[in-house]
């Protein structure tokens, strides 16, 4: 795709040195795009737009956030009160955070729906795991921050998640906090590490895109297009559009957020200064980590909780080993269809339970959620690989547009 | 699309005309974001509120002087002696860098208030300790860069280019400067 040709004379003396423009040119202009995306392929473009405004507005924030625990309250207070524009910039980034999560679950539940998972891009899905967790980490320790209740007793609770771990537990959690407790130590390592992570997670989106581009977008249809075919068109001006359209609806919501409830989604006991001595009577972490703080609390035994924490993230890492059906796209496997959306009902449950307290009806609920989550991945697909009978797959992208197939546009139920 | 009717071309009126109404919307919308991001690093409200204060100056003595901190910068307050006035009354504006009579400099004569710091590369000059070098002409001397400032806080030998700059004030009474 060398045909990039530009017409000014400096641009041309530019590109012939640093090749820039061919390449913005072969990634954002040229770069061939299946013709059939429809709007579930926007959240990826829309994650990255969100990573730049939280770098955005965490380098702002940090210019008056004093990372001590004499003083972090106060200066976040200060911010809001004193800093031009403070409020805004902290309700954009606080709110910023849950919308990456919540467009990043889109995007996650996209690449389970299509099988964007499956070759050759399990590099690809498995970048984007790593970038969940990455996300986790960031979001925890940025939550730590502004120094309120919630923010203390979820470091607490949640470093001494390593307490778990046989034999050595005990002297990890002290040296994560680098003290006996969370302290002044643990803040200020919080706070750098929650300053680097966004450039760690920068690196491995940079990373996500090249091994996207390799093969290119997975589609609807979930059939590989043909390079150079009627199937695809070129990303300018045709999905720079419909991401910038994408964008702005997003931005609405957004906006509507910070602007007309910009603590909804966050929690009223962390407007309270953190007290080492007392415990709020009911911890919730964040509405994104819910389900993973149901599946903690789903097994009776400390380190058994643990481990299935954090194997529920490391389940999507082996996912392409477990989804052995070479049809990608649900649209094409019905049974596959329907447990997929039987785990979409799934995630929502275990994220209530988390939200409720641990006792009662709600520990049996979060064990059957916990159980299915994994079944659906150790027990259900590599079953469904081997007993299912997919439906005939179209022959080109075109073909239920043109064919008069099943259209397969959304994933509509 | 009245474009459109205008030149009755199919595609390419309107369409130069969505991206440029696109670009255009985009380019005031960053616009309208940029400002509050820079606006942030401007003073904040509670250092504005603190961009004024009063001194009590009623324990200076004669030939003391003493320094205060306001809006972050050095404010030297000296009780001038009738010596040191009748110096900086007399000099001979001509003989001066950057002209200004001591009149002008002063509400009250006896106390001169400056904000000290050097009108060359922003140290701060000696002399409000007794043992201070004061420099030849009995006022300040920077050691930076060896500016010489009289007893009216005027440049009259080294590199800096103005007089120590006077700050806003007002006597509130007898003992009370606010300065800002």
């Amino acid at each position: 795709m060398s045909t990039y040709n530009p017409s000014n004379p400096l641009v041309r003396w530019i590109d012939h040195r640093l090749p820039m423009f061919s390449f913005m040119n072969e990634h954002l202009t040229d770069y061939p795009t299946p013709k059939n995306l429809n709007y579930f392929w926007n959240f990826g473009s829309l994650a990255g737009i969100i990573l730049v405004v939280m770098i955005a507005s965490g380098i702002t924030l940090a210019m008056h956030y004093t990372a001590h625990v004499d003083y972090a309250f106060n200066s976040v207070e200060r911010i809001m009160r004193d800093v031009n524009f403070g409020w805004m910039i902290r309700y954009i980034h606080m709110n910023g955070a849950h919308l990456f999560f919540v467009v990043v679950f889109i995007h996650i539940f996209r690449g389970l729906y299509y099988g964007s998972y499956k070759a050759p891009r399990e590099i690809l899905w498995m970048l984007g795991v790593a970038i969940l967790l990455a996300m986790m980490a960031t979001a925890f320790m940025g939550y730590v921050l502004p120094w309120g209740q919630m923010s203390f007793w979820g470091a607490t609770v949640i470093t001494n998640l390593f307490s778990a771990i046989p034999l050595v537990g005990e002297d990890i959690v002290i040296w994560l906090w680098g003290a006996f407790s969370v302290d002044n130590a643990t803040l200020n390592r919080f706070f750098a590490l929650h300053y680097l992570m966004p450039f760690v997670i920068v690196g491995l989106v940079v990373l996500h895109l090249v091994a996207l581009h390799r093969f290119g977008s997975n589609n609807p249809i979930g059939i590989d297009v043909k390079k150079g075919s009627q199937d695809t068109i070129p990303f300018h001006p045709y999905y720079t559009i419909k991401d910038t359209f994408g964008l702005g609806v997003f931005l609405l919501v957004f906006a509507g957020l910070v602007f007309f409830a910009p603590n909804y989604l966050g929690h009223a006991d962390n407007y309270i200064e953190a007290n080492p001595l007392v415990t709020p009577a009911l911890i919730v972490p964040e509405w994104y980590f819910l389900p993973f703080y149901a599946i903690l609390r789903a097994i009776p035994d400390k380190l058994g909780g643990v481990i299935a924490m954090f194997g529920s993230i490391a389940v999507l890492f082996i996912l392409p080993w477990l989804d052995r059906s070479p049809v990608r796209s649900a649209t094409y496997r019905p049974l596959f269809k329907l447990f997929f959306w039987i785990l979409v009902l799934d995630c929502i449950l275990l994220g209530y339970v988390g939200a409720m307290p641990a006792e009662g009806i709600w520990v049996l609920l979060g064990q059957v959620g916990t159980a299915y989550y994994f079944a659906h991945f150790l027990i259900i697909l590599p079953l469904l690989s081997k007993l299912e009978t997919p439906k005939p797959l179209p022959t080109s992208i075109s073909k239920p547009v043109t064919g008069g197939a099943a259209p397969a546009a959304a994933p509509a139920e | 699309m009245a474009e459109n009717a205008q030149t009755g071309d199919g595609g390419e009126t309107r369409r130069d005309f969505l991206h440029l109404a696109t670009a255009a919307m985009g380019a005031v919308g960053v616009g309208a974001v940029a400002w509050p991001f820079i606006d942030q690093m401007n003073p904040a409200k509670d250092v504005l509120a603190l961009a004024t204060i009063e001194v009590n100056i009623s324990a200076i003595q004669e030939g003391q002087a003493i320094t205060v901190s306001w809006r972050g910068k050095p404010v030297f307050i000296r009780h001038r002696t009738a010596d040191e006035i009748e110096e900086a009354r007399t000099v001979d504006l001509d003989d001066l860098p950057d002209p200004q009579a001591d009149g002008d400099r002063v509400t009250k004569e006896n106390f001169l208030i400056l904000v000290g710091v050097c009108t060359h590369l922003g140290c701060i000059p000696l002399g409000q300790k007794t043992g201070d070098v004061k420099g030849e002409f009995g006022g300040w001397f920077c050691p930076c860069h060896g500016s010489h400032y009289d007893t009216s806080g005027r440049i009259r030998k080294g590199p800096a280019p103005a007089n120590l700059p006077v700050p806003e004030y007002e006597f509130v009474d007898d003992t009370t400067v606010r300065l800002g």
